[in-house]
Formats: C-alpha cells, sequence, structure tokens
C-alpha cells in the first residue's frame, strides 16, 4: 500500500498533465481525521450551524462553527499577554499558528519536545496548524514540484513534505492543513498551471498521511486536505473530489483571498466546491475576513474562517466599528451585541475608502473607524457604545488616537482587544442569525 | 516589627511616637515613618497621598506619555504598583494640557486609579530639545512639532501640571549638567530657589496637588548646602535631590546624595531623580532615600534586556534560543510563571508581546527588590540585606564598585 502511494508521487510530479488516478487507499486503514466530530445542528441555505467536537486527543473542547480561529503570531496573538488576552470572554477554543511563523524554530522545538502550546506558555486551547500567515503576502515564484516555502525573520525557508511533516511533529497541534501549492491565487495564472498546483497539492497531501501515520507525535491529531484549484472551475471540482476521497478530517479552501477574483465568481466556486465535500466535514475558508465575504461565504457553506482581520485593522490604527446587532426582537434586546454610537447629530465615525487589500491607513475597509483622524483627538466616548472589551470599558478615543500619534505600544495592545472583541461578537451574532433564522436581517445590517 | 499598615493612622510601634508625624495638614500629604535602620539611614515609611498610600522606599516607574510602554494600567495595578510618573514636557506638547484636563486631568486621561508624579518638563527641554535658552523668565525652546518658539515659566510648568493633576508635582528647576563647573551651578542653584518660590505662589491646587523643591547644586558641596539652606526654608511638602545621575562620577554622586538627605528635614519625603539600577538604589536607600524613578528598567526590556538578582540576561543572544527556564526561576511575575527564556527568544523575532512580557518582568524585578529592601528595615536587618544583595549580585569574587563599598562604608554598613 505504501508503494501505491509513493508510486502515485512520483508519477504525479514527474508528469504534470496526467490526470490524477483517484487515490484507492482504504480509510480505515489510515485514518487521520483524529476523533474529531462535526455535529450539525441546522443547514439552511448553505448555511450550516453546528458544533465541532473531539478535536485533537484528549481534548473536551468544541468549536461552535460557523467560527473563527484565534489568529497568533509565534503562538502569540499580536501584542497580547495571556493576561491582556484573557480580559476577553468566549474566546475560540481553537489557536491558529502558522508554520510561517515556526520554521525557524524547528530546531528549538524538536529539542524542547513537548509541541508548541506548552513552548509559548499556552494551557486551555487547541491548536490548528496552517502553512501560510494569513495577513501577510509572499514573494510568489518559490514552489517546486517537490518544496513550497515560507518566509521567517531569518529569510526564505523550503520545505520538502518531509521538513513539513518533521515541523508538524515539533509543533504537535491539533489539527493542520497538509502542505499545499497555493500560489494560484494570482490574476492570470493559466489553466497549465493550476492544474499543475492541483496535482502537486494532491501528491503532497498523501505523502502527509502516509508520514502522519508514522509519526508518533501526531498521533491523535488531523490533517486537513487542501483543495486548490485558482479560478477554473473544473479544476475546483477535481481538486475538491480527489481531497474527499482521502481520509482527511476537514478541508481547507485555499486560493481565494485574491482580490483579483470576482467576489460573484468566488462564491459560485466556493459553492460548487463544498457541494462536493462531505456534509460531516468542516471546511475552512483560507485568507478571508471581511464580515461581508465572511457571511457571503457562510451563505456558500463554509464553516471555520482563520481570524486575522482584526490584527490587519489593528495594525492601520483602527477599530472595528461596523454594526451586527440582527434582532428587533424584544426578548433578546437586553442581550444584543454593542452598536456603534452614530446617530447623535456628530459626523458619522465610518469612512467609506477604497480598498485594495494593502495593510495601511488608506487601504482600511469600511467595517472600521481610523482613530488617528485628528476628529477623535477630543472625542471622549469609548471605540464602539456598549462594547463590554478592556479598551471600551477603560479608555476613549481620545486616549486610543493619542497613542497613536505618540507611537506608544499600548495602542496595539487596546486596539487588538477591541478589534478581536468585535470579530468575535461579529462571529456570535452570525450564529444567532442563522439560528433564528436572521441571517437577512445581520446582512442588511453589515452591509449598511 | 509587625507588617505596616497600608494606610495611614496612628503607628503601631507605640514605643516611637516621634516618628508619627504627619508633615502638614495643609499639604495632601502625609508620611509616617514606620522603621528607621538603627545602623545606616534607611527608612521605611508609608506616604499616603491623594491616590492611596505609597510604601517607600519605592521605585516609580515612568510612563513618559500617559501610558506605561505595552503594559495596561490593569497590569501595572496588579504589579501592585503605588505610583507612576509622567513626562510634563511630553504630555504638554502632546495632547496638551486642556485635553487633559478635559479629561478629567492625567489619572483620567490614562485610566489610572493610583498616585501620579509628574516632572517640571525643564529636564527635557534641555536634554532633548536643541537650542533651549535659559533666562530668568524661564526656558525658551522651539517646539520640535510646529517649529513655534516656546517660553516654559516656572507659573506655565505648574500651570501645566495643575491640568495634569498629578498628586505631586514637580518645581521648574534650571538644569546644568552635572559635569559642569564654574558659576553657571550657582547661578543655576540660585534662579532655582526664585523658581521655587514663583512655582509655590503658581499652584492653583495646593491641597490636591504636592509641589517639591529640587535641590540642585551640582557637584559642589558648599552650593549644595545652600541650596538646602534655602530651600529647606520654604514650606514644601517634600524634597527631590536633582542635577545627579547625569554622567558624573559614582564618587561625586552618592557624596551629594548622603550630603543632602544629612540636611532635609527627617519628617518629609525624599526623592532621588533619575535613579534606578539596582546596586544604586539599594546604596541610595542605605542613604537615606525614599523615593526613585528611571526610565531604565523599562527601556532596557524593550531591547530584550530582563533584570535579574545577578545582573541581567540579554534575550535575544543566542545562548537563551535553547534555554527553557524562566528569566528568573525566582521572580513569581507573570512573565516568569508562564514562559520560558527560550519562547520569549523566539517571540521577539515575531511580536511586540516579546517586549511587553520583559516590561512586565522588569517592573516587578524593581517594585520586589524595593519591597525586600523596605520588609529588611522594618524587620532591622538591612544591613545583611544589603551584604547578600551585593554578593548575589557581584558573585564569585568579582570586585564589588569602589564608590559602594565607600558610600555603604558612609552609613556603617560593611560589605564581606
Ligand atoms: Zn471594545
Ligand atoms: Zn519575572
Amino acid at each position: 500500500m505504501c508503494d501505491s502511494i509513493s508510486g502515485f508521487a512520483v508519477n504525479s510530479a514527474t508528469c504534470s498533465t496526467c490526470v490524477h488516478v483517484p487515490c484507492t487507499i482504504p480509510l480505515t486503514t489510515l485514518d487521520c481525521t483524529g476523533a474529531m466530530k462535526l455535529e450539525l445542528s441546522k443547514v439552511v441555505r448553505g448555511c450550516r450551524l453546528g458544533l465541532l467536537t473531539s478535536i485533537g486527543q484528549t481534548s473536551q473542547h468544541s468549536l461552535e462553527v460557523p467560527g473563527c480561529l484565534l489568529y497568533t503570531r509565534c503562538a502569540t496573538v499580536p501584542h497580547l499577554t495571556q493576561d491582556t488576552l484573557h480580559t476577553l470572554h468566549n474566546l475560540p477554543a481553537v489557536t491558529q499558528v502558522t508554520l510561517e511563523s515556526l520554521a525557524e524554530h524547528q530546531e528549538i522545538l524538536e529539542e524542547f519536545k513537548h509541541g508548541v502550546r506548552k513552548f509559548a506558555g499556552l494551557h486551555d486551547t487547541l491548536l490548528f496548524c496552517t502553512l501560510h500567515d494569513p495577513a501577510t503576502t509572499h514573494p510568489a515564484g518559490h514552489v517546486t514540484n517537490k518544496t513550497v516555502s515560507v518566509w521567517g525573520s531569518g529569510g526564505r525557508i523550503e520545505l520538502s513534505v518531509a521538513k513539513f511533516m518533521a515541523m508538524q511533529a515539533a509543533i504537535r497541534p491539533d489539527c493542520y492543513e497538509s502542505m499545499a501549492d497555493g500560489e494560484t491565487w494570482q490574476a492570470n495564472t493559466s489553466r497549465k498551471r493550476v492544474r499543475k498546483a492541483v496535482e502537486r497539492t494532491l501528491s503532497h497531501l498523501d505523502e502527509c498521511l502516509e508520514l502522519h501515520h508514522k509519526t508518533q507525535e501526531l498521533k491523535g491529531s488531523a490533517i486537513f486536505g487542501v483543495v486548490e484549484g485558482g479560478d477554473i472551475l473544473e479544476e475546483r471540482l477535481r481538486s475538491a473530489r480527489e481531497t474527499a476521497k482521502r481520509p482527511v478530517a476537514g478541508f481547507v479552501l485555499d486560493g481565494f483571498q485574491s482580490t483579483s477574483m470576482e467576489q460573484e465568481l468566488r462564491e459560485q466556486l466556493i459553492t460548487a466546491v463544498t457541494a462536493e465535500l462531505p456534509q460531516e466535514k468542516p471546511r475552512l475558508l483560507r485568507g478571508v475576513g471581511h464580515p461581508d465575504e465572511v457571511i457571503a461565504y457562510v451563505e456558500a457553506g463554509v464553516d471555520l474562517f482563520e481570524g486575522f482581520f482584526p490584527f490587519q485593522v489593528t495594525e492601520r490604527g483602527c477599530a472595528l466599528c461596523f454594526d451586527y446587532t440582527a434582532t428587533p426582537d424584544p426578548e433578546t434586546a437586553g442581550t444584543s451585541p454593542p452598536t456603534v454610537l452614530e446617530s447623535n447629530g456628530v459626523e458619522p465615525a465610518v469612512e467609506v475608502l477604497k480598498e485594495n487589500g494593502e495593510d495601511s491607513p488608506e487601504n482600511m475597509s469600511r467595517f472600521e473607524m481610523n482613530l488617528r483622524d485628528t476628529r477623535y483627538r477630543d472625542d471622549f466616548r469609548p471605540l464602539v457604545d456598549g462594547c463590554s472589551c478592556y479598551c471600551c470599558k477603560n479608555h476613549k478615543r481620545a486616549y486610543i488616537h493619542h497613542l497613536l500619534v505618540t507611537n506608544e505600544l499600548l495602542a496595539g495592545v487596546l486596539l487588538m482587544l477591541h478589534n478581536t472583541a468585535h470579530y468575535l461578537g461579529f462571529f456570535h451574532a452570525l450564529r444567532e442569525a442563522v439560528a433564528n433564522d436572521r441571517l437577512k436581517d445581520l446582512k442588511s445590517k453589515v452591509l449598511q | 516589627m509587625a507588617a505596616p499598615a497600608a494606610e495611614s493612622g496612628p503607628c503601631e510601634c507605640k514605643s516611637d511616637m516621634a516618628s508619627v508625624k504627619a508633615v502638614s495638614s495643609a499639604f495632601p500629604l502625609a508620611l509616617r515613618i514606620v522603621a528607621e535602620c538603627p545602623v545606616s539611614k534607611a527608612r521605611a515609611c508609608v506616604l499616603t497621598l491623594p491616590h492611596g498610600s505609597v510604601n517607600t522606599p519605592v521605585f516609580m516607574p515612568v510612563g513618559t506619555q500617559g501610558t506605561m510602554k505595552g503594559i495596561t494600567a490593569e497590569q501595572l495595578e496588579q504589579l501592585d504598583c503605588r505610583i507612576c510618573l509622567g513626562n510634563t514636557y511630553h504630555l504638554g506638547m502632546r495632547p496638551g494640557p486642556e485635553l487633559i484636563e478635559k479629561a478629567n486631568g492625567l489619572h483620567g486621561f490614562m485610566n489610572w486609579k493610583r498616585n501620579l508624579l509628574t516632572d517640571s518638563g525643564g529636564f527635557q527641554m534641555v536634554s532633548l530639545v536643541e537650542l533651549s535658552e535659559v533666562t530668568e523668565e524661564g526656558v525658551l525652546f522651539r517646539s520640535p512639532y510646529d517649529g513655534k518658539e516656546i517660553l516654559l515659566t516656572p507659573e506655565q510648568s505648574v500651570g501645566i501640571q495643575n491640568s495634569l493633576g498629578s498628586d505631586i508635582m514637580m518645581q521648574l528647576d534650571d538644569v546644568v549638567s552635572s559635569t559642569v563647573t564654574g558659576p553657571r551651578v550657582e547661578e543655576a542653584m540660585r534662579r532655582s530657589v526664585r523658581w521655587l518660590d514663583r512655582c509655590i505662589s503658581a499652584n492653583k491646587n495646593p491641597h490636591r496637588q504636592n509641589l517639591f523643591a529640587i535641590i540642585q547644586g551640582g557637584l559642589n558641596a558648599e552650593l549644595r548646602r545652600a541650596c538646602l539652606d534655602e530651600m529647606t526654608k520654604r514650606d514644601v511638602p517634600g524634597f527631590a535631590i536633582g542635577g545627579l545621575s547625569g554622567g558624573e562620577e559614582k564618587d561625586d554622586f552618592w557624596k551629594m546624595v548622603t550630603l543632602s538627605t544629612d540636611h532635609l528635614p527627617r519628617e518629609k519625603p525624599r526623592y532621588l531623580m533619575g535613579v534606578g539600577y539596582a546596586v544604586d538604589l539599594v546604596v541610595c536607600v542605605a542613604l537615606g532615600c525614599d523615593m526613585f524613578d528611571c526610565v531604565f528598567p523599562t527601556r532596557t526590556a524593550r531591547f530584550g534586556s530582563a533584570l535579574v538578582p545577578w545582573g541581567s540576561l540579554q534575550i535575544k543572544q543566542k545562548q537563551y534560543a535553547k534555554d527553557f527556564q524562566p528569566i528568573d526561576p525566582e521572580c513569581e511575575c507573570p512573565t516568569c510563571e508562564r514562559h520560558s527564556r527560550a519562547y520569549l527568544h523566539a517571540l521577539f523575532k515575531s511580536d511586540t508581546a516579546a517586549m511587553h512580557h520583559i516590561t512586565i518582568h522588569n517592573i516587578s524585578y524593581q517594585l520586589t527588590l524595593m519591597r525586600s529592601v523596605r520588609r529588611s528595615i522594618v524587620e532591622q536587618r538591612f544591613p545583611e540585606f544589603v551584604r547578600s544583595f551585593m554578593r548575589r549580585m557581584f558573585p564569585c569574587g568579582e570586585p564589588y564598585p569602589s564608590w559602594a563599598v565607600e558610600a555603604l562604608a558612609s552609613v556603617d554598613i560593611a560589605l564581606d
């Protein structure tokens, strides 16, 4: 059986144009799904409401879907210590770590022997390891048939499947995505290149599955297969179908982070892909974070998102302030999520600016306010009225503005706390909306 | 002796009622001497201020722009910090006194519920701003933000500090570098006395805000004494020893400190400005100082330098990459409870939180050191504390700095 896997891998690597042979590994003997279970409580018009349970080896943790992971760099939520992080309530049970930020520490982690959770002083969380950092872009053109590259503080690190899996063994995540050629998000990628990416990614997956089985440290952790295919429907479908045949615990939909692809096309492709995937396995959409897109792709059948958007907003000195109250229902009005104090005759805090995907103040989205703006200099209101985060309970916009213009480190801390709280609040509202058939209300609120 | 109560009130040590002496009912400040070292000039006091009591000797971390670097007010409270600093020059420039007044003072602006001390702004002007000029009227300088010429008078300095609403304000003094000699030193000293009077009359909130005098006189003992004579005639709630820790020889430094404490009234707090290295703190407590501030522990943290009882660790150095123990295994700060040197080393390559971790540790180190110093004074074993502190800081036959040996010997503490 092992022969058939490696023979297959060589085959696909040497012949980039051949059509992929369906994998024939019996699922029962090579199960890399861990014990993870997705219990769907409701599926309505594409949206899936549910609970992901038994993630990892020993865990009693569960993750509600639709939901997002807790974004980290080097296993730390940017700017935050454990004390500041835990002023936030209802944090996601799953923390995302990236191979990108950990690869340069491989030797240290191998010597440490107890995995990243313990290395980083984390206790009560599960780890999902992805290849790239969703909040950073990296140069293209460094993928080969056998390798992908990540960028650490010391430059490029090339990963073969063997090195990739050795890293996973050192990190010991509860879930991880298989190695993937995800470079086809760029505009004008040729059909041939897209095809090759699908081939390579499947071949990497098979190798990962094989090595996973042999790796003691990864016992109990689960592999997510990566679906590629660029903007070509047939390739997307092929990638989805082939990946679904493998014994994976879930799916990562890659290559949709580009703004060069029309949102309508993305929605169509994602809907088509999720239709090919088994209902009982979770789907994570990589690199997408804007609230409007999140709603659109939840409707297209996506369960999980990476939580990097609040970080990007923080880095440009902005605060999330979009309204996500979907319930005019008096019964739940008392517990409704915060609203922005906007309508008291003062100029609106939300600016509509052009967005082109970069991480700078000029590129802020319409979901945020730019606290550097001089209008906040003497604004003694919290960032968002009614928000219960540490920042909003203790500080005013004028103070955040001051911290930003004086380049003080506390600005990042306080904005990260608020933005994370606001984003998690949005996901909570999203689940409530799906549960109560109010997604339409939420959508119009968020899109207004 | 029992541990001192946090609040002011009748002293628990009835045998020493003479030490129970509030400075003056007119000031929003009370100093209760809890214990004095029978050997040296060290003392343990409770300093009661408008925003709560402070146990001295105390180290006051510096939050220049209304923030303690990446540390939240809550984290600082959890380290049991009772008083910290804000810088009048920086805050006066940005966001400006009017805005801070609107925010209910610096306490309200930064949401810090405990005590604040603000400097006069003069030192920053002379040290940070080129082309500043001192006249009898005040300090003239060019704003680095808009290029405008600004004159900071003693009245304006106190005015800004009144807007900031600090619990302790510092007089504007005429600062000269401690390495300057000649008539300029005397001129600055005399002017500082005159400016003290102007500051006292300018204080709009004498019942809420304490104004401290700053002893000047450079490294000249005669001038220092003259300054002490003049300033102690004024009714101020506390004194600072200024014009030191500016690059002078340590031999000169400690002599000026001990001369000052010899002439300062026993019942008023003594604040040694700009001192924060562990050895300096311990020695200057022995010389009779109560309060200290320094940017060093928080600044050095951001470069990856963690303070420990045997010196410091440069966490970014390669030797810590695989060192899986905490910065200081005996430290009980949140950083050491959770993180290893190896993790902090790795995190420094990715995120600012690495700096926050070390800032927390370093502030905790300073505050813990001062608490240990205080406990030893209260328990009447300060000289032994100093000896073991120095042994740990200079292990394996490493020679003690001669100035520290001499300074301690001058107050009858012999190192072994
Ligand atoms: Zn908030
Ligand atoms: Zn510590």
